[in-house]
């Protein structure tokens, strides 16, 4: 097995660098709207797509690979249209969601393949050097029916990378792959960015996303949300407002004492008891019980309202 | 071989529905064998063998299996986008697939025919018969490859006009003949080696230039909607 340092696996910085821009691309099928009036424009260094589920991800990656047409707006690749236009793929690679391989070939094979098929001068040579990007020189022999999860995984993006596109698309990498080789493909990731290409990976993952990308795009029921540094957008999150229902023995005393409290904006009472507003989830929940102390209240039931990720997603929408 | 030859071969070769082509030639000259052996007279065998049997099942029935198959299994398994991501004129793709899809059913079926008409009659006749289902071969081949670019049914749609169209249309309501790669190949065949055994329902100019005409159209359609191919929306 040939070993190969981070550096030279990653190729040295290209100079040459490329844009995918999207003016205005919406997709729908029939009434239904699947992307709506998304414009981005992306350049070197990772950026994560991240999204609930259903918001629109993968039809937009689609777009951007060539392989949907928008049903307005257009993608660009350096200022050329990416739908029928396959001279885009010199500078494009894309793995798909869909594990689909040829697995009566083993790594090394398929890999060649798309390396001929590129043209490449050296395809023998461009096929060993994706695979030992990828790390799977010691299995590229082997045929890739035989190859766990994480494998195929990485031998679809050795074949994605045999020709050095300055653009890779991935559209959920770490689907089905363990800690390590999560791990292994965000390093991987990491790598290809720094070295100048203009990395777009998908997730429904926040963490993910977290680890690997610096700059994200927040998709929600196939809007851009959000876009930006992901520190900001982080911070937006955990800031929102996180919304309560408690109810006590005397819910008009305690809605009276929570509003002093600084971590509490908003407060309503009703027959169903309170419904609190609070900015600072960790430093509500320290502080209830200590009210409830102070004031001799008895608090029957405090429940968080709708934590799920959809909802935070949908909170910056509104933002 | 180009390579998208090379993987269209390999892919086609090493399914197991590959293995499906073999009964029905091997059927074609068995039966050949037993009628020639028992001493049967080739005008009462050679026409349900050799066209009802050799032309209008075992040729178009190989033909769909292997035209749905060079382009069809790929869209259905995803595998298409690997080939469909490289900077390749659409047509260094579809043209290479139907020459791979022509000429296994080509192989597949001329032999046996050959055998089978060499059995019945000639030389002359076997090879008459192997070069008519070579162009048949083609002109199926086009039109199952656009088919399985047209619907996500292809294996259907293709059964459908095989033996709803030309089979039973064809001996019902004689105006669909003139839409049949089935009469073009007895047409051509019966010209190239003239025997009483094949009885053709269209010109011998008109089979040539609707052969030709299917084969082009077909593949020129294939090569359009190959541009065009657009990745199914998933449940996202």
């Amino acid at each position: 097995m040939t070993t190969i340092s981070a550096d030279q696996a990653a190729g040295t910085p290209t100079a040459v660098t490329s844009t995918l821009d999207l003016a205005g691309v919406s997709r729908w099928y029939g009434n239904v709207v699947a992307v709506n009036d998304v414009s981005m424009s992306l350049g070197p260094g990772v950026t994560g797509l991240l999204g609930p589920n259903g918001a629109g991800k993968t039809t937009l990656l689609h777009m951007m690979a060539g392989f949907l047409a928008p049903s307005r707006g257009v993608v660009t690749l350096d200022g050329r249209p990416t739908w029928r236009n396959p001279e885009v793929y010199r500078q494009l690679g894309l793995v798909s969601e869909r594990e689909a391989v040829h697995t009566f070939l083993t790594a090394y094979e398929f890999v060649l393949a798309s390396a001929k098929l590129h043209r490449l001068p050296d395809p023998a040579a461009a096929a060993r050097r994706a695979i030992a990007q990828v790390e799977m020189a010691g299995a590229q022999d082997r045929r890739i029916g035989t190859y766990s999860k994480g494998m195929r995984q990485r031998a679809r993006v050795a074949a994605a990378l045999v020709h050095e596109p300055q653009v890779l698309l991935l559209d959920e990498p770490f689907n089905g792959m363990d800690p390590r080789q999560r791990l292994h493909m965000m390093e991987l990731l990491h790598r290809l960015g720094d070295a100048g290409r203009t990395i777009l990976f998908s997730s429904h993952i926040l963490e993910e996303v977290e680890q690997v990308s610096g700059t994200v795009q927040v998709m929600v029921a196939g809007r851009l949300a959000a876009s930006g540094d992901f520190r900001t957008i982080r911070r937006l999150m955990t800031n929102r407002p996180h919304v309560f229902t408690v109810q006590s023995t005397d819910d008009r005393a305690l809605a009276v004492a929570l509003m002093a409290e600084a971590s509490v904006t908003g407060v309503e009472l009703d027959r169903a008891g309170l419904t609190v507003r609070a900015g600072d989830y960790g430093a509500f929940t320290r502080v209830l019980p200590k009210i409830a102390l102070r004031e001799g209240i008895r608090v029957r039931q405090l429940v968080p309202q709708d934590e799920s990720l959809e909802s935070v997603f949908s909170y910056l929408v509104e933002a | 071989m180009s390579t998208v030859s090379w993987i269209t071969l390999r892919g086609l070769l090493g399914r197991r529905r590959f293995l499906l082509l073999l009964p029905l030639p091997v059927v074609l000259v068995l039966l050949a064998a037993l009628s020639r052996s028992l001493g049967v007279d080739p005008g009462d065998w050679g026409p349900p063998v050799l066209v009802g049997l050799g032309l209008a099942v075992v040729l178009p029935v190989v033909a769909l299996i292997v035209g749905t198959g060079v382009l069809g299994a790929e869209i259905d398994d995803g595998t298409i986008v690997h080939i469909l991501t490289k900077p390749l004129p659409r047509w260094q793709i579809v043209l290479p697939k139907l020459a791979v899809a022509s000429g296994v059913t080509a192989v597949t079926v001329a032999v046996p025919l050959f055998v089978a008409g060499v059995l019945a009659d000639s030389v002359r006749l076997g090879l008459s018969l192997a070069a008519a289902s070579a162009v048949g071969a083609l002109a199926y081949s086009a039109l199952f490859l656009a088919l399985s670019l047209l619907t996500r049914r292809p294996v259907l749609l293709g059964l459908v006009y095989v033996l709803i169209w030309e089979g039973l249309l064809g001996s019902v309501v004689s105006g669909t003949k003139v839409l049949s790669i089935q009469q073009y190949v007895i047409a051509l065949a019966d010209r190239l080696a003239p025997t009483g055994l094949l009885q053709g329902d269209v010109s011998v100019p008109v089979a040539a230039v609707m052969s030709a005409l299917i084969s082009v159209g077909f593949t020129v359609l294939a090569i359009d909607r190959l541009r065009s191919f657009s990745v199914a929306g998933e449940t996202s």
